[in-house]
């Protein structure tokens, strides 16, 4: 038996569309049960098999030919809408593996003397294409958080007149050090403060790559005139940096928080007495 | 001396910024089975953290082991850094604090040392490198 021409195949699933359909439907059901309901299900096949159909009539062979470009797309959108929704990629892949149920019951079918392994080979195609597609949308998901986060993990928050302070959680990379850092000048000129205070209680380790990014903070708030203070060093901290042997040199650190901003309200001039009184 | 029998040994590659951090919460997770001290926890996690960076930017990536050991009533971790990048041509000059070859503080491999209780490392111009460092519970 010879592979059927594409135009044959076209012609076999419009005469069976309804046997193919109906099983399809049915296990693709039966895998997402209670995810999507039978009706977006029956619409998202409804399309995805007039394409189907409309790109073998067409002359299309592999997935990629220009004749499929309608299905390709379809399929991306499939995919992108389960991403975001959080299917697994086994839910969304399976919506489309499940056309092969329908194609067996084909085989089966002793009326059917078209030789349909092409249609196979099709189907396992447009699964791993929208496998690939779904692993694409999740990627850009990630990718969109990771953005959102490096924005909401750094608030600059002025904490007393004068005062500005950058609470820091989780690693400080390159990247992170230069949202602080535009974050804290941007937000010293707006407040008119004077005293900045960057605290690392909220930062696991601190390696020499964590205190080089500091160290700039530090230096670009000193160059716009402001005091800086780095606070929150816990003691496994202190005695790590020591023992790495990183100098924190003329720049002002401090226990805690609350020491922090009691120091930059005595230096502004006011005493100590004013201040908790 | 005693035998050290590692118990469990996990392997990570390094491959970019990301694989740091996984390399560090894995080491605090080992140290802390092993039940080291948080001051010795952290000093491990940081060491690992500088020689994890190092694999990264001087070695062009490699991969890192982390195992729990025992040794009598001790447990411990080591860790083992290797990459197949460049190496390193003189060693003693590598581990002199404040010698950077980048725009570093040149503290990360000296520092490391320091950070740790046993710690050797074994490269040659275009051999490699391989750091690997011990720590024990108290």
């Amino acid at each position: 038996m010879s592979d059927a021409s594409t135009g044959a195949l076209s012609q076999v699933l419009t005469r069976h569309a309804d046997e193919v359909r109906t099983a399809w439907l049915d296990a693709a059901a039966a895998e997402l049960h209670g995810r999507s309901s039978r009706g977006e299900l029956d619409r998202e096949q409804t399309e995805i098999f007039e394409a189907l159909v409309g790109g073998l009539a067409d002359g299309g062979t592999t997935l990629r030919d220009a004749a499929f470009d309608q299905l390709r797309g379809i399929l991306a959108d499939v995919s992108a809408a389960r991403a975001r929704l959080g299917y697994t990629p086994r839910e969304t892949a399976m919506a489309v593996f499940a056309l092969k149920e329908g194609l067996y019951a084909l085989v089966s079918d002793a009326s059917v003397r078209t030789d349909i392994t092409s249609l196979l080979r099709l189907v396992d195609d447009l699964g791993l294409y929208t496998f690939e597609a779904f692993a694409e949308a999740r990627e850009a998901i990630i990718t969109e958080q990771s953005e959102q986060l490096l924005e909401l993990s750094t608030p600059v928050v002025k904490i007393w007149d004068g005062v500005v302070a950058v609470p820091l959680v989780g690693t400080l990379d390159s990247a992170r050090t230069q949202v602080v850092m535009e974050k804290l000048l941007n937000t010293l000129v707006e407040t008119g403060s004077e005293h900045a205070i960057i605290d690392i209680t909220g930062v696991p380790a601190v390696d020499t790559q964590v205190a080089q990014h500091l160290f700039k903070t530090v230096v670009a708030a000193r160059l716009m005139g402001a005091q800086c203070t780095i606070s929150g060093i816990r003691p496994q901290i202190a005695q790590t940096i020591v023992s790495l042997g990183i100098e924190f040199g003329d720049i002002r650190t401090r226990a805690s928080l609350a020491d922090a901003l009691l120091d930059a309200l005595e230096s502004g001039g006011r005493s100590a007495a004013e201040v908790t009184g | 001396m005693t035998t050290v029998a590692p118990t469990t040994t996990q392997r990570l590659e390094v491959r970019g910024d990301a694989d740091v951090v996984r390399v560090r919460q894995l080491v605090r997770g080992v140290a802390q089975e092993a039940r080291l001290s948080l001051v010795v926890q952290t000093k491990l996690v940081t060491a690992a953290s500088e020689l994890a960076r190092n694999t990264l930017v001087h070695g062009g990536g490699g991969h890192v082991t982390v195992e729990l050991v025992t040794e009598g009533a001790r447990t411990g971790v080591r860790a083992v850094f290797a990459d197949d990048g460049p190496g390193i041509a003189d060693l003693d000059l590598a581990l002199t604090d404040g010698w950077t070859s980048g725009g570093g503080l040149g503290l990360g491999l000296s520092g490391s040392r320091r950070l740790v209780e046993r710690f050797s490392i074994d490269s040659a111009p275009g051999a490699g490198t391989r750091v690997e460092i011990v720590t024990w519970s108290r």
